[in-house]
């Protein structure tokens, strides 16, 4: 058949499979953003136990590979008691894993305000906290941005081995496709041009229009 | 002398309003300073020159616990900044303690420091609101007055990004005066400042010493103008003060060898 | 509740161990290869020829932006139809050296546009060849900016390696699995497999910082 029947043929399932990737992606961005600026503060703690904790969770999800932290969360979680139905444990898998290296980011980015900033606010007597809140973390916002762009690109590529749990996603549709009707090249083709959609065209403008806010609000645009 | 048997706080009717009291700062084997003794009095306008190295900048930076103190104390207003009364002796003070003390005094930086996201307007409101509880109605005002003062009142809706940076200096000042700190301190103000801006901000201290009751302290490169405006010079030099007095003394005769030399060589740059 | 059984480890061990080997020589392989595809496709974005240099970089895009165990699949099902029989291990590596030879074209890219501009221009005004101003003045100062980002992939690519199981490739995942179904027990393999990953992606991590450091010595460009 020719690729526009192919498209008539499966464009609904591949629909549902990219609405249900987007879930994942949503849901996994979610849980990465507030993870990573947990550990990000935490890794900047002068606390042993606080920035240990977050040394040993950033090591581990950066250490192992995801598909291994996927499967232990679907398969070894269960034995502890903690049984998460397949689509939690996809998008959270994806969240923490993204979320360690998210930490990096969002720590590199407050260690990267210049540190006058810090002597003016201390200057004008601000508390601590009212440092943080006021004058370091909007500046880190900004400067944090641009990788973040990039590292919402690797989820959404992440969130495609939840395929291999079994949830109904766009590769997961995919792969069905090509296991019944061996019509892999338009299968896993259209899949991947979709995914490049996604990327190229939803997630990396969204960054761009993110930074010109942000640079608005500094005056800088 | 140890800390411990320095008085808890000054008393009399003349006390001074910043005391140095045999104060040492040292990073790792590099003493910068060494036993400093400087009193400055209420409303006394001094200035500091000096090489770089000498110590002139860290003054400034420990009356703004900026940097910690390795002997001896300072006392701001009478009471010990750097260390709190505790079973009758000093002690190293905590950051509550300090948090107190420090209200009294304010700082304009070499490199502005001003915060890129706000407004001019609301940088000079953001720490009377945070820090004093100020409602921002009337932060507002205090700020829109002080931004006044300085000549900016029609800058006070622009970025730092928009301004220059005669501009941004000014802001700078406007927003250390918005807590109305007793003690100003100004390091090296017009030092990051193109030649044709640097007036500007000279005319706005020229007119707080002149109008305003503060006591200033002023680490500075502009001699002459050190010269004009200051009650009292001091030449550090190697992290003490070699020579001290009225800028007409100082300048004018000299006493100590090393003073001459450094104002030879500033004479000779310019 | 869950029961650790040692046993079970001490059986299972030396089996996971054979497929360490299998992963490792996946990754180095296909590395080497990413690392030599990498440098052809930022050259080939360099030409003169403006629709070579649009293509490459319009390829290299789609490549970064699309997941790598799709890119697995495609290569291992699509290319049987066209004639070319491919083993799972040869598909493996082909998806996986381009995928990052991708990512290592981006990183040699940054690597070039950083060093400064002054540069080429003093190599044109002494009249050097273009092999020397890339051998011995240009690639010297691009490598400090490049290495973080290079190894950064090398563990970034060993990190992948158990997206080949899904085609077959007897890697430390692959295998995990099949001891997985075959003992009805998941808890040891899977946890064996991490603990294995992390005994090998942090030295490796910590020796790649270590070694930016010795080369910026070497170069004398300390910061």
């Amino acid at each position: 058949m020719s690729y526009w029947e192919f498209l008539q043929t499966f464009g609904q399932r591949f629909l549902e499979g990219t609405l249900v990737t987007a879930e994942q992606f949503v849901l996994a961005s979610m849980l990465a953003i507030f993870a990573a600026l947990i550990a990000g503060l935490a890794r900047l703690s002068r606390n042993p136990v606080i920035n240990g904790t977050a040394v040993v969770y950033i090591e581990i999800f950066r250490g192992t590979s995801l598909l291994v932290q996927l499967f232990w969360v679907f398969y070894v979680l269960p034995l502890f008691g903690i049984t998460l139905p397949k689509f939690v444990a996809g998008f959270v898998s994806v969240g923490l894993n993204v979320g360690a290296y998210g930490a990096e980011i969002v720590r590199g980015a407050i260690q990267s305000v210049p540190k006058g900033q810090y002597e003016a606010a201390i200057a004008l007597n601000m508390t601590p906290a009212q440092r943080m809140r006021r004058i370091v973390l909007p500046q880190a916002l900004m400067i944090m941005l641009p990788p973040w762009g990039n590292l919402l690109i690797e989820l959404l590529k992440g969130t495609a081995l939840v395929a291999l749990i079994s949830v109904a996603d766009l590769m997961f549709q995919a792969k069905q496709i090509n296991a019944a009707n061996y019509l892999s090249a338009q299968a896993f083709g259209t899949a991947l041009i979709i995914y490049y959609l996604l990327a190229r065209f939803l997630i990396t403008p969204a960054m761009r229009w993110a930074e010109r806010v942000v640079a608005r609000k500094m005056g800088l645009a | 002398m140890s800390v411990e048997s320095y008085p808890l706080e000054l008393t009399g009717s003349d006390i001074p309003m910043v005391r140095f009291a045999g104060v040492t700062k040292r990073y790792g084997p590099l003493t910068v300073l060494d036993s400093l003794d400087l009193d400055i009095a209420a409303n006394e306008m001094v200035s500091i020159i000096g090489p770089s190295g000498s110590g002139k900048t860290t003054v400034l930076r420990m009356l703004m616990t900026l940097e910690t103190i390795n002997d001896g104390v300072i006392y701001v207003d009478g009471q010990p900044l750097t260390h709190m009364p505790r079973n009758g002796k000093l002690v190293p003070a905590d950051e509550s303690h300090m948090r107190k003390q420090r209200m009294n005094v304010g700082m304009v930086f070499q490199h502005f420091n001003l915060f890129p996201h706000m407004t001019a307007l609301e940088n000079c409101m953001e720490a009377p609101v945070q820090v004093l509880g100020l409602p921002k109605a009337e932060a507002r005002e205090r700020s829109v007055e002080l931004l006044k003062l300085v000549g900016l009142e029609d800058k006070m809706n622009q970025h730092p990004a928009r301004l220059s940076g005669g501009q941004q200096q000014r802001v700078a000042i406007a927003r250390a005066l918005a807590m109305r700190p007793k003690v100003m301190l100004l390091d090296e103000v017009t030092s990051a400042l193109d030649p044709e801006v640097i007036g500007e901000v000279l005319n706005v201290i020229r007119y707080l010493n002149k109008e305003y009751k503060l006591t200033m302290l002023m680490v500075t490169h502009q001699m002459g103008f050190a010269k004009e405006i200051s009650d009292r010079v001091c030449f550090f030099f190697a992290g003490n003060i070699a020579e001290q007095g009225s800028p007409d003394q100082l300048f004018g005769d000299p006493q100590n060898e090393r003073t001459k030399q450094f104002l030879r060589a500033v004479l000779d740059a310019n | 509740m869950f029961h650790w059984r040692w046993d079970f480890v001490w059986q299972i061990l030396p089996d996971l161990l054979r497929a360490t080997e299998n992963t490792l020589i996946a990754s180095v392989l296909g590395y080497a290869i990413a690392l030599v595809l990498g440098l052809v496709l930022a050259l080939a974005q360099r030409t003169p020829w403006q629709a070579l240099t649009w293509a490459v970089r319009e390829a290299v895009e789609f490549i970064r932006s699309t997941p790598l165990v799709l890119q697995i699949f495609f290569v291992f099902y699509v290319f049987p139809q066209f004639g070319v029989r491919l083993s799972p291990w040869t598909s493996g590596m082909i998806a996986i050296g381009l995928h990052y030879a991708s990512y290592l074209s981006e990183v040699y890219r940054a690597g070039l546009d950083g060093v400064p501009r002054g540069q080429w221009e003093a190599c044109r005004a002494l009249n050097l060849s273009t092999g020397r101003t890339y051998f011995r003045i240009i690639i010297p100062q691009a490598l400090p900016i490049a290495l973080p980002g290079m190894g950064n992939y090398l563990v970034g690519i060993f990190k992948d390696t158990p997206m080949l199981s899904v085609i077959g490739v007897a890697e430390l995942m692959h295998t995990a699995n099949a001891i997985g179904s075959e003992y009805y027990r998941y808890l040891e393999p899977y946890t064996l497999v991490g603990l294995i990953f992390l005994a090998i992606s942090l030295p490796t991590a910590a020796g790649m910082r270590w070694l930016e450091a010795a080369v910026r010595r070497a170069l004398g460009m300390t910061k």
